[in-house]
């Protein structure tokens, strides 16, 4: 019987301290897919739900949505869930194009992930812009 | 003698799919709205009346709607089984989840074909 011998390897610093965690480019798209997606399920979709239905309940409600949602903050909170939609949606387009092996060498994979957050906030500004 | 690796319950590799299926599913109805809003610069109450008395609409968002609650029950378990770790508060958070995300299949129901 011999034993495995395993390699001497040197301790590793650990660090969980999210605060000293520099993510790479890649990582920051991951963990903000991840925000914006616990985003449009904790505040996306109640509020779609509901506004939907009283924009269709009546002339008066619809009127009265369309008031509360020119509101600062209203108008705040809606550019925010936006581009929680708006990057939800580019970052998993990148993961699709990651599944069918596009852009997995790590230059390609940074440089899609810019164009991810890039896009995202072009695309926000450019609804934001559109609808207001 | 056959050597098995047991590697887990084999929900991981449907449920990867159905995340991506029902994301595409989505993405049509997402440019699909793009369309329509391309079209109608205003929008009146009238014209979104309309927009929801088309049966076809109606079956459309309602597919978008149960895409979405399947995709946020795939992913919403995906965080909780990440980030709790004990398991009663996961399982509470789990179940809560489905039934919030049945809840709003029934609530979305009733809107698209409710009485108004």
């Amino acid at each position: 019987m011999s034993s495995i011998e395993r390699p001497v390897t040197k301790p590793r610093p650990v660090y969980l301290n999210l605060v000293r965690i520099r993510l790479p480019l890649p990582g920051i798209v991951s963990i903000l897919h991840r925000i914006s997606g616990a985003l449009l399920f904790l505040v996306g979709l109640p509020l779609l739900l509901a506004a939907v239905q009283s924009s269709l309940a009546s002339p008066e409600s619809f009127a009265a949505l369309r008031a509360t949602a020119s509101s600062p903050v209203a108008k705040i909170i809606l550019i925010g869930l936006t581009w929680a939609y708006v990057h939800h949606f580019c970052a998993g387009l990148r993961y699709l194009l990651l599944d069918i092996h596009q852009f997995i060498e790590l230059k390609p994979a940074r440089q899609s992930s810019v164009v991810v957050l890039a896009c995202s906030l072009v695309l926000t500004l450019i609804i934001a812009v559109r609808v207001w | 003698m056959v050597k098995r690796v047991v590697v887990g319950a084999h929900y991981g590799l449907k449920d990867w799919l159905a995340q991506r299926l029902t994301a595409a599913a989505m993405a049509v109805y997402t440019l699909l709205w793009l369309a329509i809003a391309g079209y109608h610069v205003g929008v009146d109450y009238d014209l979104w009346q309309a927009l929801f008395a088309n049966g076809a609409f109606r079956v459309a968002t309602l597919l978008f709607g149960l895409a979405l609650f399947w995709h946020a029950w795939i992913g919403m378990r995906d965080i909780w089984m990440d980030y709790v770790k004990p398991t009663a508060l996961r399982l509470t958070l789990e179940m809560l989840t489905v039934v919030v995300l049945l809840g709003y299949a029934g609530w979305l129901i009733d809107i698209l074909w409710g009485a108004r």
